[in-house]
């Protein structure tokens, strides 16, 4: 509690408590949480947080709840991966990748569940609750699991086999909506209003959930031997991770972790089958008119992002852009990660990776720049994506002559 | 016609805690309007000064965003459902 001073919108600036509330209930905007960065600045530094565990948590004076027992399955400080085999092949001196596919559940949503849930836990919730693509749902049913909270988990009914199962096998209620993720969205929304005692990660909560982002841009920081990259790709299905992340460069700046001020060039990846914002970012628009996604990339098909005004600033004050790719560019995309690194990422990476590739040709991203590229998921949870192309090379009789011959008709292939 | 508007937790300080409220109109936006006659100060809440729905303000119509309908013109039924819900949720 020690350094949060309250709640704040972000459009009419009217204050709050720090209680379970995310909207103002004046203008509907968005609620932020509000630090004493003084106070945090007098008591954060290098040495104190590499003193600390190698989660999310080693920097909790930056996140919106003080526990010494948070609800902790291990999120966070995932490998910052230096990939030259992909930079060369893109012509990128300095490239980098985050690999976020290395936390507890398998994707970044570990890291704003963990805040969500010991925030929740501290306000005196038992029960938990989420819209999700998927991902949020495998973390949302183990972290539950983990603090011996009740969950409740909105999914929409046509997401992947293996997002449902690996969140169903946690034992919460799996609550499988006929709809798009939007509908699972505004059913939450409005289910938030009658289920006062649910914590409702990414509605009630939210304010606090949202915060957890923070970590991947600290993360990279520190990794970088705190120092800035000079230029980020990261995916857009909300828009919140993005902006969190510009927000975490800021406040390193802020707290006296960097030496020097700088802004990160911040440049957003979504797929074409779901592009709202990208679709504002190309025709200069103030306005996201939301779209009914229809995308491999089910962990990015927001049609209606709650961020994206925001994201769409962040991207056109730091001089990057927001683009689109198609299915068939994210299929490939996952496959040249894949191929190059060894690293497997689910439809949004690839999405990233597929946007990664378009900046790197049309000159967006300049050779010398040092780029970080967000590997959110991993792809194991979207095997089905590639599953029809992807399979054996060649089947044989068990016998070493059928071996020898297969080999030759490979070398040939 | 009458509806019924669903108002969310935000707003029922000035329904007197009621989340649901028969109000007649023939648009939507007749209706949303119309909220403002029953329940004082709860018009500016929703639009803004130039009378378009606040950015942060979503309106669901039988379960579809108005803005895949035609926005505050939308023509309402007897019976139908409106939901007036804050954006900013999920991801």
């Amino acid at each position: 509690m020690s350094n949060i001073l309250g709640l704040k919108c972000r459009e009419c600036s009217r204050s709050f408590p720090a209680e379970a509330l995310h909207v103002c209930d004046y203008c509907f905007g968005p609620l932020e949480v509000v630090y004493d960065y003084e106070k945090i600045k007098s008591s954060i530094s290098r040495e104190s947080i590499k003193k600390g565990p190698n989660t999310i948590w080693r920097y909790r004076d930056l996140l919106p709840v003080d526990d010494d027992n948070p609800v902790d399955l291990g999120a966070g400080f995932t490998p910052l991966v230096r990939a030259d085999r992909l930079g060369s092949t893109l012509g990128i001196k300095n490239l980098w990748i985050k690999d976020d596919t290395r936390n507890p559940t398998g994707s970044f949503k570990d890291r704003v569940v963990s805040v969500a849930l010991t925030r929740a836990r501290q306000l005196g919730f038992k029960i938990a609750a989420c819209a999700s693509t998927g991902n949020l749902a495998n973390s949302v049913a183990a972290h539950s699991a983990r603090a011996g909270m009740e969950s409740f988990v909105f999914i929409p009914s046509n997401l992947e086999v293996a997002k449902i199962v690996t969140t169903a096998v946690y034992g919460g209620s799996v609550i499988a909506v006929e709809g798009s993720y939007d509908d699972v969205n505004r059913l939450c929304a409005e289910l938030a209003s009658e289920k006062p005692s649910w914590a409702f990660v990414n509605v009630n909560v939210r304010p606090y959930y949202a915060e957890g982002s923070k970590t991947l841009a600290f993360e990279v920081a520190e990794q970088l031997n705190f120092e800035l990259p000079d230029h980020v790709v990261v995916p857009i299905a909300s828009g919140s991770q993005l902006t969190k992340i510009d927000k975490g460069f800021k406040e390193f700046y802020e707290v006296g972790l960097l030496s020097e001020e700088k802004q990160v060039r911040v440049s957003g990846a979504q797929a074409l089958g779901c592009s709202p914002v990208a679709t504002a970012f190309a025709s200069n628009a103030d306005y996201i008119k939301p779209v009914k996604p229809d995308t491999i990339a089910k962990s990015l098909a927001i049609g209606n992002p709650a961020d994206g005004y925001y994201a769409l600033e962040v991207a056109r004050n730091s001089g990057g852009v927001i683009d689109a790719v198609s299915d068939d560019d994210i299929l490939d995309g996952i496959r040249l990660l894949a191929k190059t690194e060894g690293i497997f990422a689910e439809t949004a990476g690839g999405v990233t990776i597929a946007t990664l590739v378009r900046l790197a040709n049309n000159g967006t991203i300049k050779s010398d720049e040092t780029v970080v590229a967000f590997v959110t998921g991993h792809g194991l949870k979207t095997v089905e994506a590639l599953a029809p192309n992807t399979g054996a090379s060649v089947t044989i009789p068990p016998t070493l002559e059928a071996f020898e011959e297969s080999l030759e008709q490979l070398k040939r292939d | 016609m009458a509806v019924l508007v669903r108002i969310p937790t935000q707003l029922r300080s000035l329904t007197g805690g009621q989340g649901e409220i028969h109000i007649e109109g023939a648009t939507v936006g007749e209706v949303l309007r119309g909220l403002e006659v029953s329940n004082p100060g709860i018009g500016e809440r929703i639009f803004d000064e130039s009378g378009k729905l606040r950015r942060f303000v979503n309106v669901f119509l039988a379960e579809e965003d108005v803005r895949f309908l035609d926005g505050l013109e939308t023509s309402v039924k007897e019976g139908q459902v409106i939901s007036v819900i804050p954006a900013v949720a999920g991801g």
